[in-house]
C-alpha cells in the first residue's frame, strides 16, 4: 500500500490494537448478573427437589389412588379428588367469566375508550387493583357472591361459584393489564392499513388489533389461569372448607353448590397437621398442582405459537 | 425516464377540489389556506421542505387524521363536488373510495393472498375473489413474483415488493384516488423506479396524489406539482402549483426555486 495514511492525533500513534489484560469492571459485572441468576435458579431447584423428594414416593405408592380418593383423617388413605374437582371448576368459572371480561376490557380502553382524564383514571386504578392483598379479594367474595347465594336460599353460600367468582375478580386486573399491553404493542400502521382499505372500527378491531395482539393475551391468561389455580388466601374467605367435608364427589348440582375445597387449600391444612405422613401428603399435592399448572401453561403457549405461525 | 411523454390525460375532470383548507393539531395550525383542484386521471406531487404539512394534507383527504383526536379541518374538500368533511359522510366510505399506500410498506401479517382481499373482504365484495386478487397483483406488477406462493406471509417479501403489495392491497377495493405518502421513502432506486413506473401504468384508471421527499421523483413521475412550504408560524401553505414541468424548469416564486434546485430543504 502506497497511500497516504492518513493523520492520526499524537496519543494514539505507535498503541497496539491488542487489549493489555481484562477490563475488571465489565467482568465483575457480568459475574454479578450471573451470581443473580444462579441464585434464584438455586432457590427453586431447592423448592422443586424438596417436594419431590417428599412427596414423590406418595405418589408411586399411591399412584392413581391418591387422586382419586377422598380427603380423610387417615394418612394412608386420605387423596385429593375433591380438591382435584374443586380447582378445576374454579379455573372454568374463571375461563368463562374473568377471560371474556377482561379482554373485553381491555378491548374497549384500548381501541374505543377516548383518551381523557378518566380513561387514564380508570386504567390507574386498574394497575393497582392488581396489586391489592388477595385476602381484600377474600373479604369481597364473602361480602358479595357468598352473600349472594346465600339470600338466594343456596345454603350458607360458600359453594365453589361463589370462590370461582371471587377468584375472577382477583385475576381479572392482571387479564386487563396484559391484554391491553398485547393491544397496545400492535403497530399503529396495522391500524391505518386497515382503515385505509375502508375498514370499519369492529373490522379493523375484531379481524387485525385482535389477531395482532392474540399470542400477547394468551400470555395473560396463562399468567391470570396460574395465579387463580394457586390461590389459597382468597378461598380461605370466600368459603371453602378446610376439612373433609367437602362435597367434591356428588353429583354436579352437588360439586356446585355444596361445599367445596382446591388444591391448595388442601395443601396448607395437611401442612397444618402434626403427622409426618401429611407432610408427605401435601408435598404430594403440590406436586399435582404444580403438574397442572404447568399443563396449563404448556397448552396456552402451544396454542400461541401454532397461532401465531398460523395467522 | 426522461423519454416519457407528459401528455396531458384526455379527461381534465377535478376529482377532488380543495378550498381554504386548513388543519389543524388542536390550536396548532399545520397547514393555512389551501385551495387547489386535483385532476383525475393525473399524477400530482406534494413536495415542500420537512414539517410542512404535506402528509397531513395528505391524510387529511381520505379522513386518515380523523384517528388523531386533536386533528380537524376548516374550509372545504369537495369530492365529486360532494364535501368530504360534510355533515353524514362516512369516514369509512371515504377510505373506500380514496386510497392510500403509506410510507413504510405495512402489510398485514396475513397471507399475501389475505392481504389482498381483505379491504374486498370488509368491503362485502360478492364476486370472484381469486380473480380479483389476481387482477390487484397484475396491476401492482407483482403477481409474476408471488403466484406461486400466495399462501406465504406478506412479510416475508422484499421492501420493494411489499411496498407493491400494498399498492395491491389499495387497489383491490376499487378505489377512484389513490394517496402515496412516501412510498419509496424506504426502498432502494430499483424499487423505487419500479414503483414510479407502476404509478405512470396506474394513472390510467386511477388519480394518484403522492408526498415525495425526493424532487427527482416528483420530476420524473408527476403530472402535476403542488409546491409547499412553512410559514413564520410553522402552517405549511400553498408557495406555488401546476404542471410539473413548469414548476421545475420555469418557476415563478424565488421558493420554489430555490427548493427544486436543491438550494433549501
Amino acid at each position: 500500500m502506497t497511500t497516504q495514511a492518513p493523520s492520526v492525533t499524537a496519543g494514539t500513534v505507535g498503541r497496539s490494537l491488542r487489549r493489555t489484560g481484562p477490563h475488571w469492571p465489565s467482568l465483575m459485572f457480568m459475574g454479578l448478573l450471573a451470581l443473580s441468576l444462579l441464585v434464584t435458579l438455586l432457590a427453586l431447584l431447592f423448592l422443586i427437589v424438596d417436594i419431590l423428594d417428599r412427596g414423590l414416593p406418595v405418589l408411586m405408592e399411591r399412584g392413581v389412588d391418591f387422586l382419586t380418593s377422598p380427603l380423610s383423617s387417615d394418612p394412608a388413605e386420605a387423596g385429593v379428588s375433591q380438591a382435584l374437582w374443586g380447582t378445576l371448576w374454579i379455573g372454568i368459572i374463571v375461563a368463562v367469566t374473568a377471560f371474556p371480561l377482561g379482554i373485553a376490557t381491555a378491548v374497549y380502553l384500548e381501541e374505543y375508550a377516548p383518551t381523557s382524564r378518566l380513561t387514564r383514571l380508570i386504567d390507574i386504578n386498574i394497575r393497582n387493583l392488581a396489586g391489592v392483598p388477595s385476602i381484600v379479594y377474600g373479604l369481597l367474595g364473602l361480602a358479595v357472591f357468598v352473600g349472594l347465594f346465600k339470600a338466594l336460599g343456596f345454603g350458607n353460600g360458600r359453594n365453589v361459584i361463589a370462590g370461582g367468582l371471587t377468584v375472577a375478580v382477583l385475576v381479572l386486573p392482571i387479564v386487563i393489564i396484559t391484554a391491553a399491553e398485547a393491544l397496545r404493542a400492535v403497530p399503529l400502521n396495522i391500524r391505518e392499513a386497515g382503515y385505509g382499505v375502508g375498514a370499519s372500527r369492529w373490522q379493523v378491531t375484531w379481524g387485525l388489533v385482535i389477531p395482532a395482539g392474540f399470542p400477547g393475551i394468551l400470555t395473560g391468561i396463562v399468567l391470570a389461569l396460574s395465579r387463580a389455580l394457586g390461590e389459597t388466601a382468597v378461598l380461605i374467605l370466600a368459603g371453602a372448607v378446610l376439612g373433609s367435608f367437602s362435597s367434591g364427589n356428588a353429583d354436579l348440582m352437588g360439586q356446585l353448590l355444596g361445599s367445596y375445597t382446591a388444591l391448595p387449600m388442601v395443601v396448607y391444612r395437611w401442612t397444618t397437621l402434626p403427622q409426618e405422613e401429611f407432610r408427605q401428603l401435601a408435598a404430594a399435592g403440590m406436586i399435582v398442582l404444580l403438574v397442572i399448572t404447568f399443563a396449563a401453561n404448556g397448552l396456552a403457549i402451544y396454542l400461541r405459537d401454532r397461532y401465531a405461525r398460523s395467522w | 425516464m426522461a423519454d416519457v411523454p407528459w401528455t396531458v390525460p384526455p379527461t381534465s375532470d377535478i376529482v377532488i377540489r380543495l378550498e381554504d383548507v386548513s388543519l389543524f393539531y388542536g390550536s396548532f395550525r399545520a397547514v393555512r389556506d389551501i385551495s387547489y383542484p386535483f385532476r383525475t386521471h393525473a399524477i400530482t406531487a406534494i413536495i415542500g421542505p420537512s414539517g410542512c404539512g404535506k402528509s397531513t394534507l395528505l391524510r387529511s383527504i381520505n379522513r386518515m387524521n380523523d384517528l388523531v383526536p386533536s386533528a380537524h379541518a376548516t374550509g372545504r374538500m369537495l369530492f365529486h363536488g360532494e364535501d368530504l368533511y360534510g355533515d353524514g359522510v362516512d369516514p369509512v366510505e371515504v377510505r373506500r373510495r380514496i386510497g392510500m399506500v403509506f410510507q413504510k410498506a405495512n402489510p398485514f401479517p396475513k397471507s399475501i393472498f389475505d392481504n389482498v382481499a381483505f379491504g374486498p373482504r370488509v368491503n362485502g365484495f360478492k364476486g370472484n375473489l381469486d380473480d380479483l386478487v389476481e387482477q390487484s397483483l397484475r396491476r401492482a406488477s407483482l403477481w409474476d413474483d408471488v403466484k406461486d406462493k400466495l399462501k406465504q406471509s406478506g412479510m416475508a417479501l422484499s421492501g420493494g415488493q411489499q411496498q407493491r403489495l400494498c399498492i395491491a392491497r389499495a387497489i383491490a377495493t376499487e378505489p377512484e384516488v389513490i394517496l402515496m405518502d412516501e412510498p419509496c421513502s424506504a426502498l432502494d432506486p430499483r424499487s423505487t423506479l419500479l414503483i414510479e413506473e407502476l404509478m405512470l401504468e396506474l394513472r390510467e384508471r386511477y388519480t394518484i396524489i403522492i408526498v415525495t421527499h425526493n424532487m427527482q421523483q416528483a420530476a420524473r413521475a408527476s403530472d402535476e406539482t403542488v409546491f409547499l412550504t412553512m410559514g413564520d408560524d410553522r402552517a405549511g401553505y400553498l408557495v406555488e402549483a401546476g404542471a410539473t414541468t413548469d414548476v421545475f424548469t420555469n418557476p415563478t416564486s424565488k421558493l420554489t426555486e430555490d427548493y427544486v434546485s436543491g438550494r433549501f430543504g
